[in-house]
């Protein structure tokens, strides 16, 4: 199924899976661009999602599912990835509380593709762009074997590895 | 029946538990993101335990389905800095130095920081209710180290576990 795909048709199939999450709907996540194993992703300010009463501050749990999200995104791009993947593993620095009332955006690049694992990193922004709010590192699925896309890749991930939240 | 003079009689169970209930419900319903969620937490006495009630706006893979990973990551986070958060106020709320009735929305008690999270998805997270325990592993007077092991089904069949450090409030 993926065999023959072109990268349009890939990053238009990953965009597409992307959005129908119904996690990212709602938080209101917004894929701004998607290609070659990059991903961009924003989140609007929204009170819902406030950690911290006292200040207004986003909790840092919505900052970490964005960057899952925008990581996962950036594998199914990634021309050596399959167009499906889940989370092996994601480790996320918080450097400083996002400004209240400010948009953040994720920055995502999928820098390496083996056989089986895809290694991610991201960045997630306020609109003070020069001091990021957090950072992220993770390890994903990256199976390539023809046999088990599609549906067996449903049964795989159910029964053994990963959880398969984001991406 | 005798009883020596200085002996103290327990304070009847319903005042203890008023006084408990009240802290932990301080630390829980006043984070909206966290009633977004729908985390709940339940207390056996000092022990506490986390729960995220499944809700289709939690799915993060449609096609499985599965709850999404950034969920199951914020899940733990919760967990861990509540857990924190409530081993630091026990003493202060049991000697009487904390009146929990005092505590809300308004009013939370400051809460720790995350400096990093690190979770381990170790299966997929399937449509149903997820469970979450936290222990703290170190605290010291600036910084601690939590762990936390969350499962759906099977306590002993973990779906997710994580380590995070955490900046003390007030340090």
């Amino acid at each position: 199924m993926m065999k023959g795909m072109t990268a349009e048709q890939k990053a238009e199939l990953a965009r597409k899976f992307t959005e129908a999450i119904p996690h990212c709907k709602a938080l209101g996540m917004v894929l701004e661009k998607l290609e070659d194993g990059e991903a961009i992703m924003s989140m609007p300010y929204d009170e819902k999602l406030i950690g911290d009463p006292r200040t207004g501050v986003i909790h840092g749990g919505a900052v970490s599912a964005l960057l899952d999200t925008c990581c996962g995104s950036a594998v199914m791009s990634h021309p050596k990835a399959p167009a499906i993947t889940a989370t092996i593993d994601l480790r996320i620095d918080y450097m400083r509380p996002a400004t209240p009332g400010q948009k953040i955006t994720a920055k995502a690049t999928c820098y390496h593709v083996t056989r089986s694992v895809a290694f991610v990193r991201a960045v997630a922004l306020d609109e003070d762009e020069g001091r990021p709010v957090a950072t992220a590192s993770g390890a994903f699925t990256a199976d390539g074997d023809p046999k088990r896309r599609s549906t067996e890749i449903s049964n795989d991930i159910t029964d053994d590895v990963s959880e398969g939240g984001d991406a | 029946m005798n009883l020596p003079p200085n002996h103290k009689r327990p304070e009847p169970v319903e005042v203890v538990k008023q006084r408990r209930d009240a802290a932990l419900s301080g630390l829980v319903d006043g984070v909206p993101y966290v009633q977004f969620l729908g985390i709940q937490v339940e207390r056996h006495g000092d022990e506490l335990t986390a729960i995220l009630p499944f809700d289709e706006k939690l799915i993060g893979n449609p096609m499985l389905p599965a709850i999404h990973g950034g969920v199951t990551a914020a899940f733990l986070e919760t967990a861990a800095v509540i857990q924190l958060s409530w081993s630091t106020l026990w003493e202060d709320m049991e000697t009487g130095v904390l009146d929990p009735s005092t505590l809300g929305p308004d009013n939370m008690p400051y809460l720790p920081k995350t400096i990093d999270f690190s979770i381990d998805y170790l299966r997929s997270g399937l449509p149903r209710d997820a469970y979450a325990r936290a222990r703290v592993v170190r605290q010291g007077r600036r910084y601690a180290s939590v762990h936390v092991e969350a499962w759906q089904d099977k306590r002993d069949k973990l779906y997710a576990q994580a380590t995070g450090h955490f900046l003390m409030p007030g340090s």
